[in-house]
């Protein structure tokens, strides 16, 4: 507790406490944006941690993940296009209930949702993050090596509809992570001596989300604007009230353990949210025509979700969704290795970061519910103006890595394979876990192999090692089982796809 | 022959299409309404959605003209009023236009300044004022 407080003294220094503000008001307005992310946004701003204290740095990136998360849910009500993909399934309800006349409501559940999931989340992880880091001391490489595998496999796996697109996405980075010379040997620098450091994170997360998304929206510019719903003051009734708590508490419950597996972060428990509320509610005629429970159940799931992925960061260093991957490339940055002794080590940094979640919740929630329909005009921003902006931040991010103008012919090369990755949808996130996680899963490979002077057996000589590889062997039976049976049941979307058409 | 008003869905459009109305009653000529964005932006409020081009299109006919509305995106907004008032070989094309600080004319091009300088035709320029809306 005395640490906390130290963490509120830190964090509510006046330099902080700007930093926060900065965050949660970028987060938001990257959140309403479709196409740009937190992920994104972090990777852009990785050149300010050359200059800026780390506690103030990874203040204002906290503030852009949870701020993202906020304003997904504008994006997604007033103009049935998630601003994030956590907020998918938001767009389902919310969408309907703004076309009824229910804007107000349903942004007004959508940010109060999150202030509370986003409080509890917090709390839990303040709770949680110290317990699971002293667990994790103990490990030895052996189990590390194992549970960053399991990381590895499960984003890769359980996320997205093609596991072979999955695959391909996650060698591709793990392919990119193996250039260099860290081992003694040059690998895959093609005698380029530019190579034998091997290619910055900063660069390879910049081209990625930034040079890979403008390329592709670039590519696909020209459109009919949408028709967004105008709004005013969000307000909510008691009786909206009365069927918001539950959702928010149930949302808040499926979004922190997601958050804190590695299983991508918000996506599935915003959608096990939806279902469940819809199983549950008291109004099923609503659901499909606009029904607040599928607004206030999914939004807390995605704030808590957020909450829940910063456990697995600080305590083990296990990045789990794409923003905390980009958050653990900066604190690399700064010589910080996130794990179970950083805590320990670092107790000003981490604890006023965690403070500081408190603090930007609570300005989200009051940036949020007046200001939603403001936020609602940077939708009129054409977007050459935005990308130009994004391009620009982009190459002076990467080239103020080594002030080398080689790597702005990789942040373009790299930035070309995000747009080909775009356009055969292939998922970003295992490419960019696989780029972090290589070459740390090496480290800890070798440095079990010789301790035990060779012996591979050494690998599964610790217990959690042995459990961590069973739950993996499970995922991946789970996985077959599941694809087998998607595949029996798959004709019949198929028909009724026909039948829509022939009707 | 016809009268090509460049509509946006807002004050100034409302002005520019109330004073196109009148100019193509006095006229006895056909109206072309020309409503068409760059497409660039997410939302760009000042393209009518499909309500309001039916409502505009009854309230012109009413009035009983013949109107046609040219409705989409296009790569150049002034380029493509200017074409339209070639296209129909129009008498008369009507803008709304808005006052702008010196600034202001640095930062953006003026659509309807391209229409008044390229178009073969004379241009009516006009401004919002109470009581001019049509529909």
């Amino acid at each position: 507790m005395d640490l906390l407080l130290d963490g509120f003294a830190t964090a509510l220094t006046p330099t902080n406490l700007l930093f926060a503000v900065i965050g949660v008001l970028l987060g938001t307005a990257v959140g309403v944006l479709p196409g740009i992310g937190p992920a994104m946004t972090v990777a852009l701003l990785l050149p300010v941690t050359y200059s800026v204290e780390p506690s103030s740095a990874l203040i204002m990136f906290a503030g852009i993940y949870y701020g993202g998360m906020y304003g997904g849910s504008t994006t997604s009500i007033l103009l049935n296009t998630p601003g994030e993909s956590s907020s998918v399934v938001t767009a389902l309800e919310g969408n309907k209930m703004a076309k009824n006349g229910r804007a107000a409501q349903a942004l007004a559940t959508a940010a109060i949702g999150s202030f509370i999931a986003g409080t509890i989340g917090t709390v839990l992880l303040v709770i949680l993050a110290p317990n699971i880091a002293d667990l994790v001391v103990k490990l030895g490489a052996p189990s590390y090596f194992a549970i960053m595998l399991l990381a590895l496999f499960a984003v890769t796996a359980v996320l997205g509809s093609s596991k072979l697109r999955g695959f391909v996405a996650l060698f591709l980075g793990l392919a990119i992570g193996l250039i260099g010379t860290t081992t003694g040997q040059a690998r895959l620098t093609f005698g380029e001596a530019k190579l034998a450091d091997g290619i910055d994170i900063v660069i390879v997360a910049v081209a990625i989300f930034a040079i890979g998304e403008a390329l592709w929206v670039a590519a696909h510019l020209r459109r009919k604007p949408l028709d967004i719903i105008p709004v005013g003051q969000p307000w909510m009734s008691k009786s909206d009230w009365g069927r918001s708590w539950k959702p928010w508490l149930r949302g808040t419950a499926f979004g922190f353990p997601f958050g804190a597996l590695p299983a991508g972060g918000a996506e599935v428990p915003t959608f096990l949210s939806y279902i469940t509320e819809r199983r549950l509610t008291k109004h099923p005629e609503e659901f499909g025509k606009g029904a607040i429970e599928g607004v206030a159940g999914p939004e807390a799931a995605n704030n808590a979700s957020a909450a829940g992925t910063l456990v697995p960061l600080l305590a083990i260093g296990l990045p789990t969704t794409a923003t905390a991957a980009v958050i653990l490339v900066a604190m690399q940055n700064y010589g910080l290795q996130p794990g179970p002794q950083f805590l320990d080590a670092n107790p000003k940094l981490v604890w006023g970061l965690l403070a500081s979640l408190f603090i930007a919740n609570t300005l989200l929630l009051v940036i949020n519910l007046p200001l939603a329909p403001v936020w609602a005009k940077l939708l009129q921003i054409p977007r050459p103006y935005l990308y130009a902006g994004i391009l620009f931040f982009a190459s002076l991010g990467a080239y103020s890595v080594n002030f080398d103008a080689f790597d702005l012919a990789l942040l373009g090369v790299i930035g070309v394979l995000g747009l080909a990755m775009r356009r055969f949808g292939l998922p970003v996130l295992p490419l960019i876990i696989g780029v972090i996680l290589g070459p740390r899963i090496e480290d800890q490979l070798t440095q079990a192999l010789a301790i035990s002077q060779g012996d591979v057996a050494t690998l599964w000589s610790e217990p959690v090692a042995v459990v961590v590889y069973i739950v993996m062997a499970l995922l991946l039976v789970g996985t077959v089982v599941a694809g087998r049976r998607a595949g029996a049941v798959q004709p019949d979307p198929e028909n009724q796809n026909k039948q829509e058409v022939s009707a | 022959m016809t009268v090509v008003v460049a509509w946006s869905a807002d004050e100034y459009g409302a002005a520019a299409l109330a004073h196109g109305v009148a100019q193509a009653e006095q006229k006895h000529e056909d109206l072309v309404v020309v409503n068409v964005t760059r497409g660039d932006a997410l939302v760009d409020r000042r393209y009518a959605d499909d309500d309001e081009i039916a409502r505009v299109t009854a309230a012109v006919k009413a009035l009983g003209l013949e109107v046609r509305i040219a409705h989409g995106v296009v790569d150049d907004v002034a380029a493509a009023v200017v074409e339209e008032i070639r296209s129909t070989d129009a008498t008369l094309a009507v803008v709304g236009i808005r006052h702008r600080s010196p600034v202001g004319k640095m930062l953006m091009g003026s659509v309807a300044q391209r229409i008044i300088l390229d178009a073969p035709c004379p241009v009516l320029a006009v401004k919002p004022e109470a009581g001019t809306d049509l529909v």
